[in-house]
């Protein structure tokens, strides 16, 4: 499992460093994680760790992709880079697989791949923009 | 030079002529893009009829191969190579662009120059695949095609400045309307005597295996080239709206299905029926100029009714292909393949699957070869093994042929889908199951694997030109027409032979005494529980190396007896079958592998005999056993 990540996409930026070092642990104890932070208060809304918990028409960042480095290259050629803004739009009927808005096209995923992409915290968000 | 002004660019490529090198072959000129970026209908722009399509020499790989005229007489050979995002080769198609423009692939010469087509109105992405192509040093046009979108959409782009920030000339295209194609000519033409040549571009190629920094650096060529990317495209978010709509998106997708079928049975009739009695015509005008004798039995009822029994089906045929290339070029295929992926994950496919198995729909050989873009290999076996269950045109044929003799026309759903249409739709179906139910079999046991992800890009819905619908119901008819006048004819001039040997007493034998009839006698017992006779099952023997052999077997047949001749196959086919035995050889059809072609292909693609030995002996048994139950099932009154 390889970890693409994170200092993507400043132009300037001479180093975009693919994060190989950074593993984590699977979407659901991240999942669990989230429902304990809203119980403490200032983080109030949950905001989505994964490509999948995004509702509709909710832009989202991506962080990196938790695959393997195949399919993360594959994903990566369609437009889904750290950095990049994610847009879900709509889905086949039955919910599944989605059709993702991403850097200028839009691609179609099913959810088992879009927990995979994890999202920018907003937080960091803010602090990097 | 001098006639290349209008070309963006080529001012800064300018360059001391290299000695001229196409006296002695001709000019070759590769086109590489990105999937949907028009590249298809770029070559069909630039080549119109002047094309042809063939396999890379030692691979599967389809390639489109043509010929442009310039405006100085010369021609260029154009090479079309398979849509990638990169040249790292992961898969088949990928290696393949890759050793033609490194001028590794054997057969092919390394191309002199490169047509390297983006979309104009995803700049940012598409022009990620220009720092591979570029750092091959090969003089390079980049088209920035949909130029038209790019302008109604409110972007921009300044062709100028992107030239020389990439060192190749840029030009600005709409390859569907045909505005500023003369440029790629006069690009052609300059680099065909050897007046082109790349200069340095401005900023530094990035490292090629790095995708993010790909992406980084096509993203500040953009802005150098103060590229403004177009608003979304309003038009496909509403037809989503639509056909991706929980309940209409649904309804929609089946009405689009039947309505297909209704059309190819229906609409398809008036000529039909001017083909048949063209063909009547002209064999009973042979039949007069010929003397009475061997040779005009031979031509009038071997190979006129024999042959012209199949190419009566030719309109039908041209008809569905007409509506595939439609719903392709329109985009709408790829949200039937977004509707239909939750299907097909239930069965253990996955997305890149589902291309091979609607070409499976054409026909099962380059289904099979396409099945090369699948990366896993077990998905990929199981896809090669199911595919021949897709209901292909070489079964259509039969279809129709008993389908029109046995089942009444009559409205079944209201009165634009009748009866003959539903039968149809009903034998698709039947494929589609079987080909599903087979491939979770093998999923679940011996093909065993994790589930691959499913990543599919949705184009902007487009509206679909004259001229590649053209060109693909051109393509489609030499195609059948070629297996007509090779396969088929063959396959008449013997039976026709068979049928008339051993002679007794000098004359022909009736066709039961023939060699013909005793193979249809040697194999009656077999085929007897099905409700097939005699004369079926010589029908059924010649169908083993093409399906719809057997319609110019009974064509032959029927010719030589003469007696049904004027009243047609439909008549005979109706004296030879119970409805039972009508039913058992559609279900026979539906899912026996009869086809040379495909048995050949699956060798050569799984390098052996074992898996189309075992997918032969499976279809065969499936095919024999469900024949079976329906003959038994209609003597047995279940469906009156």
């Amino acid at each position: 499992m390889v970890l693409y990540g994170d200092a993507w996409p400043k132009l300037q930026l001479a180093e975009p460093e693919l994060d190989v070092l950074k593993k984590k642990r699977n979407t659901g104890s991240t999942m669990q994680l989230s429902v304990n932070n809203a119980t403490n208060g200032r983080k109030a809304p949950i905001s989505p760790q994964t490509l999948a918990q995004l509702r509709e028409g909710e832009s989202g960042t991506l962080d990196r992709l938790e695959l393997p480095e195949d399919v993360a290259r594959r994903l990566m050629e369609l437009g889904f880079l750290p950095g990049h803004e994610v847009v879900p739009a709509r889905s086949a009927p039955g919910g599944e697989p989605r059709v993702y808005q991403v850097d200028g096209s839009e691609v179609a995923l099913r959810r088992e791949t879009a927990k995979r992409l994890i999202l920018r915290p907003p937080a960091a968000r803010s602090r990097k923009s | 030079m001098s006639d290349c002004h209008s070309c963006a660019g080529c001012g800064v490529a300018a360059a001391p002529p290299p000695a001229s090198k196409t006296a002695t072959r001709p000019h070759i000129v590769a086109i590489i893009g990105p999937p949907n970026s028009g590249k298809s209908t770029l070559f069909n722009r630039l080549t119109g009829l002047r094309q042809k399509v063939a396999n890379f020499p030692g691979v599967t790989v389809e390639q489109r191969v043509g010929k442009a005229k310039m405006n100085n007489h010369r021609e260029v050979i154009l090479v079309d190579l398979p849509g990638v995002y990169s040249l790292n080769p992961r898969s088949e198609d990928e290696q393949v662009t890759r050793d033609v423009l490194k001028g590794e692939m054997n057969g092919i010469p390394k191309p002199d120059a490169v047509l390297l087509i983006l979309d104009s109105t995803n700049l940012g992405r598409h022009l990620v695949l220009a720092a591979p192509i570029l750092a091959l040093k090969l003089p390079t046009l980049v088209i920035l095609n949909m130029a038209d979108d790019l302008r109604s959409r409110g972007g921009q782009v300044d062709t100028a400045e992107l030239a020389s920030e990439l060192g190749a000339p840029v030009a600005l295209v709409s390859a569907s309307k045909g505005d500023g194609v003369e440029k790629v000519f006069q690009f052609m033409a300059g680099t065909s005597a050897g007046t082109t040549s790349l200069a340095a571009p401005k900023i530094e190629l990035p490292v090629l295996q790095d995708v993010p920094r790909c992406r980084q650096w096509a993203q500040r060529v953009g802005v150098g080239a103060a590229y403004q990317a177009p608003t979304p495209p309003l038009w496909t978010r509403r037809l989503d709206a639509i056909f991706l709509h929980p309940v209409f998106g649904v309804l929609i997708f089946a009405g689009v299905v039947a309505g297909v079928f209704q059309t190819i049975f229906r609409g398809a009739r008036p000529l039909m029926d001017g083909l048949q009695a063209l063909i009547q015509i002209s064999g009973h005008w042979i039949g007069n100029v010929l003397p009475d004798g061997i040779i005009r039995s031979l031509l009038v009822e071997g190979v006129w009714n024999g042959v012209g029994s199949v190419i009566v089906f030719l309109p039908q045929i041209l008809l569905l292909f007409l509506f595939i290339g439609i719903l392709e070029d329109s985009g709408y295929l790829s949200r039937a393949a977004l509707i239909a992926d939750r299907t097909m994950a239930k069965f253990g496919l996955q997305g890149k699957s589902f291309i091979p198995l609607l070409s499976a729909y054409a026909c099962a050989v380059p289904a099979i070869m396409s099945t090369r873009t699948i990366e896993s290999k077990r998905d990929r076996l199981a896809t090669i093994l199911i595919a021949p269950f897709m209901t292909c045109s070489a079964r259509l044929p039969v279809y129709f042929l008993i389908i029109a003799a046995f089942i009444k026309d009559r409205p079944f759903l209201g009165p634009f889908f009748g009866t003959q249409a539903a039968a149809l739709l009903g034998l698709y179906i039947l494929g589609f199951l079987a080909a599903i139910i087979t491939a979770r079999l093998l999923k679940s046991s011996v093909l065993k694997s994790e589930r691959t992800p499913f990543m599919l890009e949705m184009p902007p819905y487009r509206m679909p030109t004259l001229r590649s619908l053209g060109l693909r119901l051109y393509d489609r008819s030499k195609v059948f027409l070629h297996r007509a006048g090779t396969v088929i004819l063959t396959c008449a001039v013997v039976l026709w032979v068979l049928a008339h040997v051993p002679l007794q007493n000098g004359k022909p034998p009736e066709i039961s005494n023939s060699y013909a009839g005793m193979i249809g006698h040697a194999v009656e017992p077999v085929i007897k529980p099905l409700g097939f006779n005699w004369k079926i099952g010589i029908g059924l023997v010649s169908s083993i190396f093409a399906r719809e052999t057997i319609v110019a077997t009974f064509g032959t047949i029927y010719g030589i007896e003469g007696d049904e001749h004027s009243a047609g196959l439909q008549q005979a086919m109706q004296n030879e079958l119970t409805p039972g035995g009508a039913f058992a050889l559609l279900i026979f059809f539906a899912f026996a592998m009869q086809c040379i072609s495909t048995i050949a292909v699956v060798r050569r693609e799984t390098g052996g005999w074992k898996w189309p030995a075992v997918q032969f002996a499976y279809m065969t048994v499936v095919a024999y056993i469900c024949a079976l139950i329906a003959n038994v099932a209609v003597r047995a009154g279940l469906f009156t």
